[in-house]
């Protein structure tokens, strides 16, 4: 694993993806001695000088690009922190704490993959998928949210892997939510979740009732990111382990969840 | 002096930043706050810990503990509220895999130590006696995160006095302990930690907050009460930390809300001999060595060839 980073890095492009999601591309900057980005890690970004936004956000790592050094992130506007990162004019400076966390398991060659998403929880899945496809396995994507307008970045996710849908509204793929999907019907080399807890949950019980390895991103609230300060703890079969160093990806098995 | 003076005939070289907390000796004024920067090799990959004057670990029990609930955190303004009470593998984890990744080290490695009774307290400190590397501990009698984590002996006097006794008999080295914001008078109470030996107190622990969630109608914090932290507090940590400096003769350590090196020689003007920077470590992982640099600027803006000229000059 590469050395973690406290980098100001410059916001190249600021992208709407729909009213209440902004793609972010950011510049690191050159001579980066061993960073190294593994699928599931994220960053924590500072949110410019407001009483209201002490801390940094964690914000999961969608893409990252060794060779021009940029980064992408996906936010959501959740609150005044991701507001005010959201609204960011191009050119504007961005520190960033990371590459953070563990990351996902990436299968080898000839392996199958589902890699489940929703809402904002897509955003890890990008990188992993190509991670995944660059290592010779076949991602399959299925991506869920409330309505077909919230769906993000259909076409870069279309030209890694096969893609899935699953819309509360039935606006696009199967009406229903992810963990209902047909694609969960079957087992796979490996399941990959990133989304809200429910979705998480029933998800990891789909992949548990077929025999499938699963993996979930934990959201739990952090402050530090580093592992210091045991604020984001998930209890598991080896005791409370952090999310921000331990995770935020683990195995489901390991967690205290009931999967039947 | 005047604030203003500026004597051109210091070097940042010239500055003397050491200095000396009973018989521990520090390279400059600076430590971490415990429970904010873990083992210190959390850091290692952002700052060279050997510039620190020393870090204090992770609060460390007789028994392993696992914490609170989760939600154990909430950010509130220019802060956060915290409820991790007192997560740590134990005393004899951290004797046996933690000290040997750290003994090397050319700093101070102080340890927090915490307990329910006070024959845990002296338990942990005479088992932590052994090592020698580990230079003053600092006894925590002021978590507020847990039930008997020792803020029910720091909120009184004779709470106070009795378990600084008693660990003073089994610590033969730096004895630091950190006092409770949540009294009436918290100059009394480092008074008779002082008449019991104690060689310097530290302060502020976090001050007893709350917060709720107005949407789901409910405390952000599984234990409803947490500790507040961040620059929210470092006005109130500066006022006791001035009063404290003023009633004893040993050394005072401040903490609260340290965020810069401006916020540190605040702390130091108002009484401090040397502080601990906590939260901002959450913000700023380099934000510790960045401070000691600026002191030392703001030194040879001052004309100041030594560090220890400024402490108390309020």
């Amino acid at each position: 694993m590469g050395k973690k980073h406290l980098l100001d890095t410059v916001l190249v492009e600021n992208r709407p993806l729909s009213r209440r999601y902004s793609m972010l591309i950011l510049q690191l900057p050159d001579n980066l001695d061993n960073f190294e980005v593994l699928p599931g890690q994220f960053v924590e970004v500072q949110v410019a000088d407001s009483p209201q936004t002490y801390l940094r956000r964690p914000i999961s790592i969608c893409d990252y690009d060794s060779v021009t050094r940029r980064m992408t992130l996906l936010i959501r506007r959740a609150g005044e922190g991701t507001e005010h990162l959201c609204n960011l004019a191009e050119g504007s400076v961005i520190n960033i704490v990371g590459p953070l966390g563990n990351g996902f398991s990436v299968p080898g060659p000839g392996k199958e993959a589902l890699l489940v998403g929703g809402g904002i929880g897509v955003a890890p899945l990008m990188y992993l998928g190509k991670c995944m496809a660059a290592a010779g396995a076949r991602p399959v994507f299925l991506l869920a949210a409330r309505t077909e307008s919230e769906l993000l970045l259909l076409d870069e996710f279309r030209a890694i892997g096969d893609l899935r849908l699953a819309t509360d509204d039935g606006t696009a793929g199967e009406q229903g939510y992810a963990a209902d999907h047909t694609a969960l019907s079957r087992r796979y080399d490996l399941v990959c979740c990133c989304g809200p807890k429910p979705m998480m949950l029933g998800v990891a019980r789909k992949a548990a009732a077929t025999g499938s390895p699963c993996e979930v991103s934990l959201e739990n609230l952090m402050a530090c990111g580093l592992g210091a300060c045991l604020c984001c703890v998930e209890p598991t079969l080896k005791g409370n382990l952090r999310a921000c160093v331990d995770g935020p990806v683990f195995n489901t098995e390991l967690l205290l969840w009931d999967l039947k | 002096m005047t604030a203003m003076q500026n004597n051109s005939n210091i070097q940042a070289a010239d500055v003397s930043m050491a200095v000396e907390i009973g018989a521990l000796k520090m390279k400059n004024p600076m430590l971490t706050a415990s429970g904010t920067f873990g083992f210190g090799e959390e850091f290692a990959d952002f700052i060279d810990l050997e510039r620190l004057g020393g870090f204090i670990v992770k609060g460390t029990t007789l028994e392993p503990r696992e914490g609170n609930p989760y939600p154990r955190m909430a950010e509130t303004p220019s802060g956060m509220l915290n409820a991790v009470g007192l997560q740590n593998k134990g005393v004899d984890h951290f004797i046996s895999e933690i000290y040997p990744r750290l003994k090397g080290l050319d700093t101070n490695v102080l340890v927090n130590v915490s307990g329910a009774k006070i024959e845990d307290y002296v338990a942990v400190a005479e088992k932590l006696s052994g090592l020698e590397r580990i230079s003053a501990i600092e006894v925590n009698i002021s978590c507020p995160n847990v039930k008997q984590g020792g803020m029910a002996f720091g909120t009184t006097c004779d709470g106070a006095a009795a378990v600084t006794a008693a660990v003073r008999k089994a610590w033969p080295r730096t004895l630091i302990v950190k006092l409770s914001p949540n009294v009436t008078s918290i100059a009394d109470i480092a008074r008779a930690v002082e008449a019991e030996g104690a060689d310097s107190v530290s302060l502020i622990n976090t001050l007893m907050g709350m917060a709720v969630d107005v949407e789901r109608r409910r405390p952000c914090l599984s234990t409803v009460t947490g500790g507040l932290s961040g620059a929210a507090v470092r006005p109130v940590a500066v006022r006791m930390v001035w009063q404290t400096a003023k009633a004893v003769g040993i050394p005072v350590i401040g903490l609260g809300g340290i965020s810069c090196g401006r916020d540190a020689i605040e702390f130091m003007l108002a009484g401090a001999r040397a502080v601990q920077i906590g939260t901002a470590n959450f913000i700023n992982p380099a934000v510790t060595v960045e401070a000691v640099e600026w002191m030392r600027q703001w030194c040879v803006r001052h004309g100041v060839r030594d560090i220890n000229e400024i402490v108390g000059e309020i």
